[in-house]
């Protein structure tokens, strides 16, 4: 018994001495290998007699076990302390920079006209477009302002040389209102649409350049009046700026397509020198400020896009959008719209993600 | 149109405040920009007596005053050599703002003498041009007074903002009528305003006048006045006239502006002495020439109108009087002019000739066609008083259009249009303030309106909600919500505009900026594009003069201008239209996206080293990835040529559907155009065809059931030897059709020309992914695919390589 006792100490020790896997591995196939010390003495077992194997087995089955555990234990020593000797020297600063993928963009124009088609579908509006190159017809006639009309003058028009097979003179829409016409006399009223895209006026200083964005809204109904219309902006305009405060101001005017014809101030609060939307303008450090045209479309205009104006009324406003970006998100230089400056692009520019929803608030 | 407050009370008997005045006139429409009172920055300034005048002890030039403000004498040094005892002038006390400079009036020593404030000169006072010495007042100005009170300029002057609707209140007169009718006072009847003029006892007949031109002048009255004095006018028109920014000439002159501005009605005046027999309005002759009164000639059409002579013509007429028939100071016999020009003739003319005037803005808007004669009675009444000389009868040539309009009205169509229901009483007040005549239709129901003739705007149902909701007020207009479908707001876009929204999302989160470029660009930028269809006639400079082709110069243009501010890499995008005509000549107008990307694709780092710029392979990863965002089915699209000459001839490509239809064109920029552009180094482009996008026909939401194969595919690689011209797609697609059952997929993953290929051939190596069905691939099954590819292959020209 005492040889097996000493055995197993000489094997603990030699196993627990070990440096290497090797030398662990050396030392099982020494010990429990096919012709190990271990397994030779397992062999005895067998020709001993009942007596002499029920003394001797219980040990013998222990020093292998002991020496199986002892020798599976060192090598998962073993094994861990390479790995973290690996780990270790394979360690990096991770204050390095990694790798950004470049930072896209959308314009704000853009976005702004994303917002409105979100606010005004809620409201039941379509978004229709028509040509920027229009013909003297939709942009003017048709709109009540004949060609000897005072505001002809108004809108600085750029015009083509050319003529189209009617006759018409072309130009550069100086309103999106020609899409006015086009949607009357292109589908069956009850109409609700809003217009938004590119127009154009022969005009360039420091708060006009000679291509801006309009949004046109039009709604041709039955029964529908300038109630509706003053309810449609405000509801607009809070929803656009996100604030319940807005206080609207109409003042008669004069448009040729519209008839009443209003003027829609919204009332601000000068804060630090900013212009914030929101509040009356009567109010302390309050004021108006012009943001949309409007009023109910001129029977002439109803009439000469093929519908009875005794049958149907309606409402039409435009604004710019370029002005509303202005006025939401704070830029004061109309010329940088239209720059293509990556740094102003990058400031003013909104995230591919911030795609305007009525659940997650339109404005970003 | 400016007026001043008093001016306005001229003909409004009013006690409203200024500030109820300025209310009103928004409220009602018209519009105020500004508001300005003169005696504001005379504040500070008093009328003074100085009772001594010594010599300055130490300047020759200057004088030690005493005087008297009103509260007792003062020290006061002058430098005007008009100083002296007695004399009553204007005096600044400390704490005045001097208009003329902005100084702020303190005390302090002048040449060691203490000075109180500063007797002024009417340059300091910014009200004339006179700096020789101090103002002098009449002996008995009251001392101590506000200077601007006692010299009556105390006295607002409003701006409004006229609508080119309302020449009726291009006249002060028309503006009061407007705010009576608000209810802001009592519109004072026209003979009362003019009671202190003397009256007309015409003597002789009239001035020889006619028209020729029934169309363009309708009626031409006139009346002369003879033994007239042409001096300077009194100091009270000057002084309105002043203050509306309107410069005082000579008492005929300014009268005919008076009356233009107070009663909407432009005259004009003729130097009888000039004239050479009578005056007809006619029909230009062609190429006649008039030198008008701003010094410019203009050559005319048959088209226009002008006043003429027998020797030729003196007026564009109702636009501009003519340089050699005005009154002058020495004219003695006048001619006054009172017409009615048709609006449209002169807004014809004056467009053509590009030429305004303020009687341009009055014909071509319409005046009163009913104020021809009392028009011309006020301005020979003024000529009298302040000329003098003896009338003559009024000759009358032709009739203005007086045919009264008479419009049916319903008072209920007030609410139905303005939402806003104003009693039918208060209707009939407002209007009748106005000046409509409102009777009740004998027909049936609602009215019968006869619109003054003042009104030319007035012409149906609508105009008259106008007219009564303005005065009413437009605050009173409820807020009614808009009827609105029931349940969820249903969607609105339409197919090209959901393509361009994820169009504008997938560019910007694959790193590229939107910029909105001018749809306008200059000839030669249009030229390598094949130039542009619509070119402007009145372009606001050469840069902008045609109506783009592409949006590749836009976007060229904006890179440039980065790369000059130091952008290292640049990524543009825009999202627009290219403009090409119809045959019928209407505007083609295609949605297109823009993309440029120059500078570095990657910047130098740690971990790749050097920067590298953009390539070919770059822009169509882009091209091929923004179209499948789209919806485009990018694997079914062909690589073929015909990029254009933007770009590198060879490496730029177009991406197809069937050999026709172009969804793309790209590649890398052609180096002339980069460098016509300023631009180094590799630029590179593309342009996508919104329109070409085909629309995926959606029929429900519901997807195919999912089913992945049962087995697992499998790849095989192949190399081939291929000819140089082999397009590696041809060579794909061939594979790809070898064996449509088994192969899923195949794709190149390597390309190798050079050591062990031979020359004018390069090496393609083939990635074969095989999808098996419902039973795995045997070895025969595998030989016999890899069979039929290397025979497709070897259609192509391609051989297996050993």
């Amino acid at each position: 018994m005492t040889e097996i006792i000493s055995l197993q100490d000489g094997l603990l020790a030699d196993i627990a001495r070990t440096d290497t896997l090797d030398e662990v591995e050396a030392l099982r196939v020494g010990a429990l290998g096919k012709s190990g010390v271990v397994t030779a003495l397992l062999k005895t077992l067998g020709a001993m007699t009942p007596d002499e194997r029920k003394a001797k087995g219980p040990a013998i089955h222990a020093l292998r076990e002991s020496v199986t555990a002892a020798l599976a234990a060192r090598k998962a020593a073993l094994e861990q302390a390479a790995l973290d000797s690996r780990l270790a020297s394979e360690r990096i600063d991770m204050t390095l920079p990694a790798d950004m993928p470049p930072q896209g963009s959308v314009h704000p124009v853009s976005q702004v006209m994303d917002e409105l088609a979100e606010i005004f579908a809620d409201l039941g509006f379509s978004v229709a477009t028509g040509p920027e190159i229009e013909d003297d017809w939709r942009n003017f006639t048709a709109l009540n302002i004949p060609e000897t009309h005072p505001a002809r003058a108004m809108h600085d028009t750029f015009y083509f040389p050319d003529r189209d097979v009617e006759g018409r003179a072309m130009l550069l829409r100086t309103h999106t209102s020609p899409v006015q016409v086009r949607t009357m006399m292109g589908g069956e009223p009850p109409f609700r649409i809003i217009a938004p895209g590119r127009v154009y006026r022969s005009d360039s200083d420091a708060t006009h350049t000679p291509m801006f964005h309009q949004v046109e809204g039009l709604v041709i109904d039955k029964g529908i009046h300038l109630g509706h219309l003053k309810w449609t902006l405000e509801t607009f305009l809070k929803a656009f700026f996100e604030r319940e405060d807005i206080v609207l101001r109409l003042r008669p005017s004069y448009f040729p397509f519209t008839e009443p014809s209003v003027e829609v101030d919204v009332g601000y609060t000068l804060e630090k020198g900013q212009r914030i939307i929101g509040g009356s303008g009567d109010a302390e450090n309050g004021g108006w400020m012009e943001v949309l045209g409007s009023g109910m479309v001129h029977p002439n205009v109803i009439r000469n896009c093929g519908l009875d104006p005794d049958e149907w009324q309606g409402f039409a406003f435009g604004t710019g959008v370029d002005r509303l970006a202005m006025l939401k998100y704070g830029m004061n230089d109309l010329r940088a719209f239209f720059d293509g400056d990556l740094r102003w692009l990058r400031h003013y520019g909104f995230s591919a993600l911030d795609v305007p929803t009525l659940s997650g608030g339109v404005g970003a | 149109m400016k007026f001043t407050l008093s001016w306005l009370r001229d003909h409004l008997e009013t006690d409203a405040t200024l500030d109820a005045v300025l209310a009103a006139l928004t409220d009602i429409g018209l519009e105020v920009e500004g508001v300005e009172n003169p005696a504001e920055k005379l504040a500070g300034f008093r009328i003074a007596r100085v009772l001594t005048a010594a010599p300055h002890p130490q300047a020759d030039k200057l004088q030690v005053l005493s005087v008297d403000a009103g509260d007792g004498p003062m020290q006061v040094v002058c430098g005007a050599p008009n100083a002296r005892a007695g004399l009553v002038g204007v005096f600044g006390s400390p704490g005045a703002t001097v208009p003329a400079n902005g100084m702020v009036l303190r005390v302090a020593a002048i040449r060691g003498v203490e000075s109180n404030g500063m007797m002024c000169s009417t340059r300091e006072l910014e009200l004339g041009e006179d700096h020789e010495g101090i103002i002098e007042l009449p002996g008995d100005a009251p001392v101590g007074t506000a200077f601007a009170e006692h010299a009556g300029l105390d006295d607002p002057v409003i701006d409004v903002s006229i609508t080119p609707n309302r020449q009726d209140c291009m006249g002060v007169r028309g503006i009061a009528r407007d705010l009576a009718a608000k209810g802001l006072g009592t519109l004072k009847p026209l003979a009362d305003v003019f009671a202190a003029l003397p009256a007309v006892a015409p003597q002789g007949a009239g001035p020889d006048v006619r028209t020729d031109d029934p169309e363009g002048c309708p009626a031409f009255y006139a009346r002369s006045v003879r033994g007239v004095a042409n001096g300077a006018s009194p100091e009270w028109m000057q002084r309105r006239l002043k203050a509306i920014g309107q410069k005082p000439i000579s008492a005929l002159v300014d009268i005919t502006n008076h009356v233009m501005i107070d009663l909407g009605r432009p005259l004009h005046v003729y130097d009888m002495a000039t004239l050479a027999g009578g005056l007809v309005a006619r029909k230009a002759k062609a190429g006649e020439e008039v030198l008008a009164l701003n010094g410019k000639s203009y050559a005319l059409t048959p088209a226009m109108t002008v006043i003429a002579d027998a020797t030729g013509a003196h007026d564009i007429g109702g636009i501009m009087g003519g340089e050699r028939s005005g009154a002058s100071e020495t004219t003695r016999d006048v001619l006054i002019e009172c017409a009615y020009f048709t609006p449209e003739s002169i807004a014809r003319t004056g467009q053509a000739l590009s030429l305004t005037s303020d009687a341009r803005q009055r014909f071509e808007r319409g005046v009163d066609p009913a104020f021809l004669d009392e028009g011309l009675e006020i301005a020979t009444r003024l000529v009298l008083a302040l000329c003098g000389g003896t009338p003559s009868a009024v000759t009358r040539a032709g009739t203005p259009p007086l045919e009264p309009r008479t419009l049916a009205y319903d008072p209920a169509r007030c609410a139905s249009l303005a939402g806003v229901d104003v009693p039918s009483a208060r209707q009939r007040d407002i209007l009748e303030r106005l000046g409509f005549t409102v009777a009740d239709d004998p027909t049936g129901a609602g009215w019968r309106i006869t619109v003054p003739s003042w009104r030319r705007d007035v012409t149906g149902q609508a105009d008259l909600v106008e007219e009564v909701v303005r005065i009413e007020g437009l605050d009173k207009v409820p807020s009614v919500p808009l009827p609105r479908a029931p349940g969820v707001a249903k969607r609105t876009a339409t197919p090209l505009q959901l393509v361009e929204r994820r169009l504008r999302r997938a560019a910007a989160a694959r790193g590229l900026n939107e910029a909105i470029n001018w749809s306008f660009i200059s000839e030669a930028e249009a030229a390598p594009f094949g130039g542009g269809d619509w070119v402007l006639a009145n372009p606001i400079s050469e840069d902008m003069k045609v109506l783009r082709p592409t949006l590749l110069a836009g976007l060229l243009s904006a890179a440039r201008r980065n790369a000059d501010r130091g952008a290292a890499s640049i990524r543009l995008f825009e999202l627009g239209r290219r403009y090409f005509r119809n045959a019928d000549g209407s505007s083609d107008e295609y949605a297109t996206l823009g993309l440029v990307m120059a500078g570095e694709a990657r910047a130098r780092g740690w971990q790749h080293g050097k920067a590298r710029g953009f390539d070919a392979f770059a822009i169509k990863a882009e091209v091929e990835a923004l179209l499948a965002a789209a919806g485009a089915p990018v694997a079914r699209l062909q690589v073929m040529d015909g990029a254009g000459d933007a770009y590198h001839p060879g490496q730029s490509a177009t991406l197809r559907l069937g050999p026709r239809t172009v969804l793309a064109r790209f590649g890398v920029l052609h180096p002339r155009l980069a460098r016509a552009f300023d631009l180094d180094g590799t630029v590179v482009a593309a342009e996508i065809h919104l329109d070409a996008i085909p629309q995926a026909k959606k029929s429900g939401f519901m997807r195919p059931p999912y089913a992945p194969p049962a087995l697992q595919a499998v790849t095989r690689d192949f190399a081939f030897l291929a000819p140089d011209a082999l397009a590696a797609d041809a060579l794909v697609r061939a594979i790809r059709g070898a064996d449509k059952a088994a192969i899923a997929d195949a794709r190149v993953f390597d390309l190798f020309a050079g050591h062990g290929v031979p020359e004018g051939q390069k090496s393609l190596a083939v990635e074969v992914t095989l999808q098996p069905g419902d039973k795995s691939f045997g070895e025969a099954d595998l030989k016999a695919i890899a069979d039929r590819i290397v025979a497709a292959a070897a259609k192509q020209g391609a051989t297996l390589r050993g």
